[in-house]
């Protein structure tokens, strides 16, 4: 016990040196060698991203971060860190994108459980090497002392914290690019200015790891608010953050035509009286992507709603069913004219 | 200089030192040792799968240029995904210039084998079956290539896709020959798609045989240089299983080769044999549709000689039996429902005198139940137009050599 709330307190610490000043700490130097040569580190303790991996206490130069509207993953609790190497700092694109400088990482850690029960499931990496980003799974072990390379994924069993038992799929390499791609290349997908809060914003700015707070920022709705706020923009920002990573010209499911992107406002491209194209079963026996105020006739929820591979949109990264998800874009189906 | 010499030696010997095979064995962690065999594997190398079933609960991908694939045949090395837990195919192929041959897949939950945006990718001896027959949960696809540009499909089989058995959609360049497509409910499609050639299949036991599809609302659209020689399309008399929503789920049963939108079709050669509702079909786009971009209808689809028999004898649409009746209990073996964008560009062109059927119907969208049935009466087709460079490249197939 006592280990442990010492732990906490330098966990705090940690943080609050990592949020204001990333060079006064001591804590462990990430190895920047690691980061960028080629090939495929078997450990992550190899990286030296964190100061304490099971706590997940982040290392110097190691900051965390949120999103207002989460990609969900089976209710997996998701740690995310960006990691910048000395003196290099984000910059802001005209588009609000975060441009990230080479030997840049960005870390996402997938928990289950609350508190003393909580155990590390994976933690994905983004390695921004010389010749493009790199994506990387890393599985951890029982014990929970370090995780290991896991190139061609892997399932574990556990229960969601809807308290659903599942098999959980840890993608492989390759699927990790199945999201993080575009036109062929594997690109960041979630620190997006939009996605971010103006405080951590304005902190990375203040720090000079961010050049400037770039226009649009913060302005994806909080999805903490789901249940009771508007749904038109929850339902786009959902959408936009869990389905247009593949659904957008260039994306994994282009063919498809439709486009679920935040900044889409075609409502043919977002669904809207869209007929299916290679939906097969997916279809549900429905005719079109987005029947308006009738979800459940809308192939869009349909797939969303389905745990059913062959169905199950997205495809990959879900074993279950986000209800709270669906619930958004129902209302949002529902309301529409 | 010296080094200049040195440097072209290497190269020339780099290729063939390169490239490694990576032979994998059912059994154990086979899943695991396959999957991460098509990740490490580097452009030019082979993976090889030995004779056996592997078990398979995850999709597996390949996204490396350049490596090939090889089982030790279609009977021989399964990959078994009866039990998938997870992905929306089978097998998914994103980089360029692979091969993938003598191998089966069977019962993927979703579709079989999908290549997308992976051009100049040769599809040889490779089965993909849905083992219980025909069923709306099969999977849509069999054999996926799309946004691709280079495709070859050879003496390979597909059965029991829910869509399409060989689809191959916003694609180019395209060859699909001495295959067999079964118990599907469309056995080949051709989508939004241009340069194509389908030839020396055997299409049979499907709702429709051959389809050659122009849809609106997709990023590639503006099907049209298609052709279709000296297949076997006989008995595609399989009720309908797609599930309902699916395009393909309005075609009846009964359909040989049918044409819906495009530009410049050539039908030639083929047997076309027992499919009851329409040896021959020419439409255009069914649905209303908001795409100032799409062209709805059928071009200069070319109906030449086939060896097919007199026609119709059981239509799978509403007042069947009524126009059975008119026409003498068979309706001819060309089925067109009358529309065309303009008097200057005919849907269809065909061999004087050749029996047909038109639905006369005046305006795209229109409702069957308007139809005014009655004989056929198109213009006659004049020469073939330049065929050159349609088909897969050459590379493709001296990659079977």
């Amino acid at each position: 016990m006592r280990r442990g709330l010492g732990l906490l307190a330098v966990a705090c610490a940690t943080l609050g040196a990592a949020l204001t000043h990333a060079g006064v700490t001591q804590a462990p130097a990430v190895n920047d060698a690691v980061i960028l040569e080629d090939g495929f580190p078997r450990t992550l303790s190899e990286y030296g991203f964190f100061a304490d991996g099971a706590q997940q206490m982040p290392g110097a130069g190691v900051t965390p971060y949120a999103l207002n509207t989460p990609l969900w993953s089976d209710g997996a609790d998701k740690l995310r860190f960006i990691y910048l190497p000395e003196g290099t700092q984000l910059v802001a694109d005209a588009d609000g994108l975060l441009q990230f400088p080479v030997g840049a990482a960005i870390i996402k850690t997938f928990a289950f459980g609350e508190g003393k029960a909580r155990r590390l499931i994976e933690t994905r990496l983004l390695l921004h090497r010389k010749d493009g980003w790199t994506a990387l799974p890393y599985r951890w072990n029982a014990e929970q002392t370090e995780a290991t390379l896991a190139l061609a994924g892997g399932r574990i069993d556990l229960t969601t914290p809807a308290g659903e038992a599942i098999s959980y799929a840890i993608p492989n390499k390759n699927q990790c690019k199945a999201c993080h791609s575009k036109d062929g290349e594997v690109i960041p997908i979630g620190p997006k200015a939009r996605n971010l809060s103006a405080e951590w914003l304005g902190q990375m700015a203040k720090r000079g790891v961010l050049d400037t707070v770039p226009a649009g920022a913060d302005s994806l709705p909080d999805w903490r608010n789901h249940a009771s706020g508007p749904a038109a923009p929850l339902a786009r920002a959902y959408l936009d953050v869990n389905c247009a990573h593949c659904h957008q010209p260039g994306g994994g499911a282009s063919n498809s035509g439709l486009d679920l992107r935040w900044e889409q406002d075609d409502p043919h491209a977002i669904g809207i009286m869209k007929r299916p194209v290679a939906a097969g079963r997916g279809a549900g026996g429905h005719e079109f992507s987005i029947l308006p105020g009738a979800p459940d006739q809308s192939i869009l929820l349909y797939r969303m709603d389905s745990a059913e591979p062959g169905i199950a949109m997205p495809e990959i990264g879900k074993s279950s069913v986000d209800r709270e998800g669906g619930a958004v874009v129902r209302r949002w189906i529902l309301e529409m004219q | 200089m010296k080094r200049l010499i040195m440097a072209a030696a290497l190269l020339a010997s780099a290729a063939p030192l390169a490239a490694e095979i990576h032979t994998i064995a059912p059994g154990e962690g086979a899943a695991e040792r396959l999957q991460e065999a098509l990740i490490l594997a580097a452009p030019g190398d082979e993976v090889v799968l030995e004779a056996g079933r592997f078990v398979l609960t995850d999709g597996l991908s390949l996204d490396v240029d350049g490596v090939t694939v090889r089982g030790a045949g279609p009977a021989l090395s399964i990959l078994d995904f009866t039990a998938q837990a997870g992905a929306g195919e089978g097998l998914l192929v994103t980089s360029d210039n692979v091969t993938l041959r003598d191998f089966a897949v069977e019962n993927p939950k979703g579709d079989g084998i999908k290549s997308k945006g992976a051009d100049n990718t040769v599809y040889h001896r490779i089965r993909v079956t849905w083992t219980g027959g025909p069923k709306a949960e099969n999977g849509a696809y069999g054999i996926y290539p799309v946004e691709s540009t280079g495709v070859l499909v050879s003496h390979s089989e597909v059965s029991g896709a829910s869509d399409a058995g060989i689809y191959v959609g916003q694609s180019s360049k395209i060859t699909v020959r001495n295959s067999i497509a079964t118990d599907n409910v469309a056995g080949i499609e051709i989508e939004n798609s241009r340069d194509a050639i389908v030839t020396q299949n055997y299409v049979t036991r499907n709702t429709g045989g051959i389809l050659v599809f122009d849809l609106p609302g997709l990023p590639v659209m503006g099907g049209g240089n298609v052709l279709i020689t000296n297949n076997l399309v006989a008995g595609n008399n399989t009720p309908n299983f797609a599930p309902p929503g699916n395009i393909v789920a309005g075609v009846p049963r009964g359909t040989g080769i049918m044409v819906m939108a495009n530009e410049q079709v050539w039908i030639e050669d083929n047997v076309v044999q027992d499919n009851p509702t329409a040896p021959f079909m020419v439409v255009a786009y069914t649905q209303a549709f908001d795409d100032a971009r799409y062209n709805p209808f059928a071009r200069e689809v070319v109906i030449a000689n086939n060896v097919v028999d007199a026609g119709a004898t059981d239509p799978d649409f509403p007042g069947g039996a009524m126009l059975l009746a008119a026409f003498g209990g068979t309706l001819p073996p060309i089925m067109w429902d009358g529309l065309q964008q303009d008097a200057d560009t005919p849907a269809l062109l065909t061999i004087p005198g050749n029996p047909g059927w038109s639905l006369n119907l005046s305006r795209q969208g229109q409702s069957l139940a308007e139809a005014q049935p009655g004989p056929l009466d198109v213009p006659a087709y004049g020469q073939p137009w330049a065929m050159d460079g349609i088909g897969a490249p050459a590379e493709l197939e001296a990659r079977l050599k």
